[in-house]
């Protein structure tokens, strides 16, 4: 009962007050920020990372995970509201709930949204709790090589798996790795593809890449669409509470969509969009009422939703085990780990369990938190979907250049931030994915890291990679990650992964 | 980031857009042989060393310019939108205004005129309405940010009239 032990020591760190408030002010701004049309948890984790500077580690994680369980909430309040999902895990949620809406349903549909995901973030976060301890001990048997063969599959994963072409997804991620060779070598201290430019040898900064990328990129993008009109944003009509039939049919597609949904966030797999598309799937062959599906049926809300949240609560586990992310959201929050230093993986459960456990409860409080605000909010929130356009993106970019002038108020790093803005606005434009970019800069140096220890010890010696049982098979599934998407997408059956495309989280 | 500099490669033609970026992402693997062979060879006894991941990364590069270029050949390149670049050009204009006025004029002008451009790009063409709109918002910002959250962030004229 050591994890019971360690979670209850977890929650007194959590529920210290000063902890509590900063929970609190993390779920607001997390929601706050997250319902804006546009916005996915990525860019609002990274928008929100200036906050908390100043904070102590302890403080400043706490608030980060409320800003992660918010964004993750606000996220598909927009799409049940507004049908333009702000990220794409809740691009299955609009297309039942915005139906719902549509019918006058839409509190029901928000209640069951918010229920769901508190149930899901629950037990997905106790099983994170209880599963933590088992994958770091595995952890501590991993060697160099396997660490390497591990992120070799989270590469692949993340970038060509899914998504409509292995060729854009890999080119994305080669850009991101390329990008992450600039500055000082960590083994040698040889600079780099910095040609003698100061600035470039601490190399690119996470945040800088994330937010130029998702916010500077998105908002050119958006505005090169030219005007196509006013988004409608449904009006909540009635009352936001569920009746009993809906409780009756929600109650189950909760609980199917959190068992579908943390084990595939879990997983090295990128991404919370497959687990909310296979609980869609199982709701519609499951359902009573087949007819309702595509016209607003609460189950087609109440699973993905769930299942959203689950996989959530599972990308933590290998950010937090191994130190591996999996989505540029994790990405962007091992980035804020980074600013104070602390590396996640099986060293920091040893070395700072209290940080780490006061984490996990801090999830569990955000998790109640949500379920608090948000419905009593709802209007607050419709609010803030009606902000006009021009002033929503003139305040999107104020704060996304307020992160980088506060951390480094240069002109060369404002110069970075625009110059990523514009290439990432064009990879949008030829249909790029992000995401790697952004997982290839903060895995790229560690996966070099590993690779080099591997070789030092074996001498030079590359069958080294293969002869580990444990590297051999996570290097033959990353291979087979590679390659079985490129003969379905050769045989026509592509549309399938390009629905199941990880484009924004 | 060299691709960056050439938002004007969107073209109609599919496959010319296409062999274009064939081309950066062969001149960025060249850019990356020839700036890790000017390190010396500190491989040591394993012979791996600095620069045997950047020239492995080297290498993919050209495989994904030359596979790039077979689609962009074929025309089966990915098929795009069509863009208006008169709003791309106002909000790259502020955000390049923010970047040269922000250590003369202080946080809050050079992001006001930034929060106007970006505004001004998506249909509010009022400047004389929206500049003054986001100067106080950006100061509104810069109080909350620079004195209570003690985040370091330049000020100018405006902020010192109070500071």
């Amino acid at each position: 009962m050591a994890t019971f032990d360690f979670l209850l020591q977890g929650l007194l760190v959590a529920a210290q007050p000063t902890n509590l408030l900063y929970a609190l002010i993390g779920v607001t701004l997390g929601t706050a920020v997250g319902v804006l049309p546009g916005i996915g948890p990525a860019l609002t984790v990274a928008l929100l990372l200036p906050v908390t500077y100043r904070l102590d580690p302890g403080g400043s994680l706490i608030m980060f995970a409320g800003i992660y369980y918010g964004g993750m909430y606000g996220g598909s309040t927009t799409s049940i509201l507004l049908n333009t999902p702000g990220e794409s895990s809740s691009i299955v949620t609009a297309l039942e709930g915005n139906k719902m809406a549509r019918a006058g349903r839409g509190g029901p549909a928000l209640a069951t949204a918010a229920i769901g995901s508190f149930v899901a973030g629950l037990i997905a976060t106790l099983a994170l709790a209880f599963i933590a301890p088992y994958i770091v001990k595995l952890a501590l048997v991993f060697g160099p090589r396997e660490y390497f063969a591990l992120m070799v599959l989270a590469f692949v994963t993340v970038s060509s798996a899914f998504g409509d072409s292995t060729l854009r997804g890999l080119t994305s991620l080669f850009v991101g790795l390329t990008l992450a060779c600039i500055g000082i070598d960590q083994l040698t201290g040889q600079a780099r593809l910095s040609f003698g430019v100061p600035d470039l040898l601490d190399g690119i900064e996470v945040t800088t890449l994330a937010v130029a990328m998702f916010a500077i990129g998105e908002t050119l993008y958006i505005a090169a669409q030219g005007d196509r009109g006013p988004d409608k944003v449904e009006a909540v009509k009635g009352s936001v509470w569920m009746n009993a039939a809906d409780w009756a049919r929600s109650w189950k597609p909760w609980l199917r969509g959190t068992v579908i949904g943390f084990p595939i966030g879990a997983m090295p797999a990128g991404g919370a969009e497959i687990g909310t598309f296979l609980s869609y799937a199982a709701e519609k062959r499951l359902t009573k009422h087949p007819e309702e599906f595509g016209n607003g049926a609460i189950e087609g809300v109440a699973g993905p939703e769930a299942a959203n949240n689950a996989s959530a609560a599972g990308t933590l586990v290998p950010l937090l085990t191994l130190g591996l992310p999996t989505t540029a959201t994790a990405a962007i929050m091992l980035a804020g780990f980074q600013q104070y230093g602390l590396q996640p993986g099986p060293l920091l459960f040893a070395t700072n369990p209290q940080l780490v456990w006061g984490l996990i409860a801090s999830l569990l409080i955000a998790n109640f938190m949500l379920l608090v605000l948000n419905l009593p909010l709802i209007g607050l929130w419709v609010k803030l979907l009606t902000i006009p356009k021009p002033w929503l993106y003139a305040g999107i970019l104020l704060f996304a250049t307020l992160g980088t002038i506060g951390a480094n108020p240069s002109v060369f790093e404002l110069g970075m931030l625009l110059a990523f803005g514009l290439l990432g606005y064009v990879m949008r434009v030829f249909g790029y994915p992000i995401a790697p970019v952004v997982v290839g800069l903060i895995l790229g140096p560690l996966a070099e890291q590993q690779l080099r220890r591997a070789l030092s010890i074996s001498q030079g010696d590359f069958t080294v990679l293969f002869t580990s049982p444990i590297a051999a098979v996570l290097l033959v599934i990353a291979a087979l990650a590679l390659i079985v998407p490129l003969i379905l997408r050769a045989r026509g059956r592509g549309q399938v992964l390009a629905q199941l495309a990880a484009s924004e989280d | 980031m060299n691709k960056g500099n050439h938002p004007s490669v969107e073209t109609r033609r599919p496959d010319r857009a296409a062999l274009i970026i064939a081309v950066v992402l062969a001149l960025i693997a060249g850019l990356i042989f020839w700036d890790v062979s000017r390190l010396t060879g500190l491989a040591g006894y394993s012979q791996i060393g600095p620069t045997t991941v950047p020239y492995a990364i080297a290498c993919c590069l050209i495989g994904l310019a030359i596979w790039t270029a077979i689609e962009g050949w074929r025309g089966d390149f990915a098929e795009r939108e069509h863009q208006e670049f008169g709003p791309v050009f106002w909000i790259v204009g502020g955000l390049a205004a923010q970047m040269l006025l922000l250590n003369t004029l202080g946080f809050s002008i050079a992001t006001g005129i930034l929060f106007a451009m970006t505004a001004r790009g998506f249909g509010r063409r009022e400047l004389w309405l929206t500049i003054p709109v986001g100067i106080a918002f950006s100061f509104f910002v810069w109080l909350i940010f620079a004195k209570l959250l003690q985040l370091s962030l330049p000020s100018g004229p405006l902020e010192h009239l109070f500071f």
